[in-house]
């Protein structure tokens, strides 16, 4: 401990971020956390396991499925909720287009990605979920950088952002009508180097696309996509092998690869340090359709 | 490495956002993509030069009307620390947001137009951040580059707001002439002004010592949640029952003899759990979770501090309230939900005594009612008592938020001054 009673800055995010884990357990009936298996939500998940320790964690977890999935994050997915004994609730986009609730993309750029937010607000409506935890960063994205922790949805599931409720120390406003709900980020004040320094010091697990190994790839965009059953491929987009690894985990269909021989979290944080492009201009396709394309999404009642 | 966080805050167009892309920029915090679409966008429009101001006004609504209506959060660090910067708005619309803001920050940077020198908006900016005890403020009086980085003005800017700043209660003060669109002073200590021999602005950001800034004095330790694993099958689980908590005040230590309120009870700490197991001490902003030796009823909303030293147990307050709702205003009578620290109970304001002229000071005691972004003091009676410290004492145990009953927004801010 330092003499002078000054927490390092990994210390002050946890303890932040326990904080609001422990005051949306308190004040919320259902709560829910929402996991994908990227990063994010596995520091998301450790964190809860440490804010309620030696208690279970006393919500469940839940995974908006698009069914274009890497399959080792599945598998991570799967191994981390029978470890931590929660319950795994999962959503299924592949559900909704079944059921008529959203329509499935055609062509080149078809994704499922905007298609999740259907999902996700029928998931929370069936299970009566009031609260949900995401691992969003406020330093990943611009309209992200404006959210509050404690972020209210109307009965739409929509984010207004011109009409947030003041958010004044860490007194976080719970409160809600029935059918509404709260997102609420406890990593919001995270950066990406912040979490990859937690897995170091933490020493967490992580899916092992997210170091350097072997993969067909195509390259469309000036990114580089894992060749895979759920894309639409042009002939102009021939198939080759490449190292690389995942800086962020998606969508398969909008997730792209790096160029990478960093096969440990060291390496990881040294090419994290030295980039200079951000995390999602380098692997999302999904941001790069428009200047307020977070934005739009997240007012619908994206992520 | 700690953390320094830090508010901006000035009128509309006194150049915020363009210091916080000048800071972002010039320490390297800019990402190559992000600088891109900036550049891209500003050609777009016509604009002379980058507009660093797009990189934090990250709503359609700011970019199109060229102003901030909330608060942006950005993030960098130095090899001295990491800071996190809140960009607020300038505009009196969202004031509220500008609040929302300053009250985790350390330190404040309050913007001035050296043209323009002090204007109401940057009063009301420096009298809420005194009002919100930001224990450190600088007053940037930018645009220097546009009056010939003339020494005078600079000093007639800072002489005017010494004058104001003696009627506040201000801890530490400091002043820096820039130019955010030119960068002098910014990062580096600028050729153009030989006459400023203090530091630059990221210098003072990256010195100013915040480690004394909390209260290490005063045990508070508000109980947020009970852990009680229900674990049937392992003995040792199965009488577990600790107290968690963020630590809002003092130095707590396993032996240390400590009081619960509201029961007077009197135990001694067992053990202390935190994130990473069991801890020596734990002190502000740690959440851990406290282990007792005597089974007292203790629930969330109580609170625990030690035998020689506790809070006030109040039930009547007097407070500074800042009033943030444009729907309805706040005068006697009104019926409201408090949230303070753990506890939320109903109040009702039993006086307004005053409303405050933020550009004089003035006091006006014929005020009935309170509006959007108006400021004044307020006697509440709650329902239940709360476990409070005035706000000059803890930022934590003083502070609280007001919420409306019917439509569930937060309406209101309040620091409490005196607990009775």
């Amino acid at each position: 401990m330092r003499p002078d009673y000054q927490l390092s800055q990994l210390d002050a995010l946890e303890a932040e971020a326990i904080h609001i884990m422990r005051e949306v357990a308190a004040e919320f009936e259902r709560p829910v956390l929402l996991f994908s298996g990227g990063k994010d939500s596995i520091v998301m998940l450790a964190l809860a396991e440490k804010a309620f320790w030696p208690a279970r964690i006393p919500f469940p977890v839940m995974h908006v499925d698009t069914g274009h999935n890497f399959p080792e994050v599945i598998e991570y997915r799967d191994r981390r909720v029978a470890e931590l004994g929660v319950r795994l609730v999962v959503a299924s986009v592949q559900d909704s287009i079944d059921a008529g609730r959203a329509v499935e993309e055609t062509g080149r750029h078809a994704s499922r990605n905007r298609l999740q937010t259907v999902t996700l607000l029928d998931a929370l409506e069936e299970n009566r979920f009031d609260a949900a935890f995401g691992g969003a960063r406020r330093d990943e994205e611009r309209a992200r950088a404006k959210e509050r922790v404690f972020s209210f949805r109307d009965e739409f599931g929509q984010w207004d952002p011109k009409n947030q409720r003041p958010e004044l120390w860490s007194l976080y406003n719970t409160r809600i009508h029935r059918g509404e709900h709260i997102r609420v980020f406890p990593l919001s004040n995270w950066t990406e180097l912040d979490v990859w320094a937690y897995i170091e010091r933490e020493e967490l697990a992580l899916p092992p696309i997210y170091f350097a190994h072997e993969r067909a790839v195509f390259e469309r965009d000036g990114m580089l996509y894992a060749d895979n059953p759920f894309v639409v491929r042009g002939e102009d987009e021939p198939v080759f092998t490449a190292t690389v690894r995942y800086r962020t985990v998606g969508d398969l269909t909008i997730t792209g690869a790096v160029a990478s021989t960093a096969a440990t979290v060291q390496q990881v944080i040294a090419e994290v340090a030295a980039t200079r492009i951000t995390e999602r201009g380098q692997t999302r396709a999904d941001d790069r359709s428009s200047e307020a394309a977070m934005e739009d999404r997240k007012r619908e009642g994206y992520f | 490495m700690d953390i320094l966080r830090f508010a901006t805050a000035g009128s509309v167009d006194d150049g915020k956002s363009t210091l916080i892309g000048r800071l972002l920029y010039d320490s390297k915090s800019i990402f190559a993509d992000q600088l891109e679409a900036v550049e891209r966008t500003s050609r777009d429009r016509g604009e002379e030069g980058t507009n660093l101001a797009l990189l934090t006004d990250g709503l359609r609504a700011e970019r199109e009307q060229g102003i901030t209506i909330d608060v942006a959060y950005r993030y960098f660090a130095t090899p001295r620390r990491k800071f996190i910067i809140a960009d607020t708005p300038g505009h009196i619309q969202y004031t509220r947001n500008m609040v929302t803001g300053a009250s985790t920050a350390d330190l404040a940077i309050v913007l001035v137009d050296a043209r323009n020198g002090l204007t109401e908006q940057s009063r009301r900016h420096a009298f809420l951040t005194t009002l919100l005890r930001v224990p450190h403020m600088v007053l940037a009086v930018n645009k220097m580059d546009l009056v010939d980085y003339d020494r005078e003005v600079f000093e007639r800017i800072c002489a005017e707001f010494s004058a104001f700043a003696a009627r506040l209660d201000i801890g530490d003060l400091t002043f820096v002439p820039i130019s955010a669109l030119h960068g002098d002073n910014v990062v580096e200590r600028s050729a153009n002004m030989p006459w400023y021999d203090g530091p630059s602005l990221l210098h003072h950001l990256e010195h100013v010592h915040i480690a004394s800034d909390r209260n290490l004095i005063d045990v508070r330790f508000p109980v947020q949640y009970v852990i009680r694993p229900h674990a049937s099958s392992d003995p040792e689980l199965h009488d577990y029952r600790g107290y968690a908590g963020q630590v809002a005040g003092g130095v707590l230590k396993p032996g240390d003899e400590v009081l619960h309120l509201p029961s007077g009870f009197t135990t001694r700490i067992r053990r202390i759990d935190s994130a990473g197991g069991e801890v020596a001490e734990a002190f502000e902003p740690m959440s851990v979770t406290l282990l007792l030796d005597d089974d007292v009823d203790i629930s969330r909303g109580d609170m625990i501090c030690r035998p020689n030293n506790r809070p006030a147990v109040a039930q009547d307050i007097e407070a500074m309230v800042c009033w943030m709702s444009s729907t309805v205003t706040l005068g006697p009578r009104s019926r409201l939900i408090v949230k303070h620290t753990s506890r939320t109970v109903k109040a009702m304001v039993s006086e307004l005594h005053y409303r405050i002229d933020v550009n004089t000071l003035h006091r006006d005691e014929s005020a009935t009612k309170l509006g959007l972004n108006e400021i004044g003091r307020i006697r509440l009676r709650l329902t239940q008592p709360i476990f409070c410290d005035p706000y000059s004492r803890n930022r934590t145990t003083g502070g609280l938020i007001l919420i409306d009953e019917a439509t569930n927004a937060t309406v209101g801010a309040a620091t409490i001054t005196d607990p009775r």
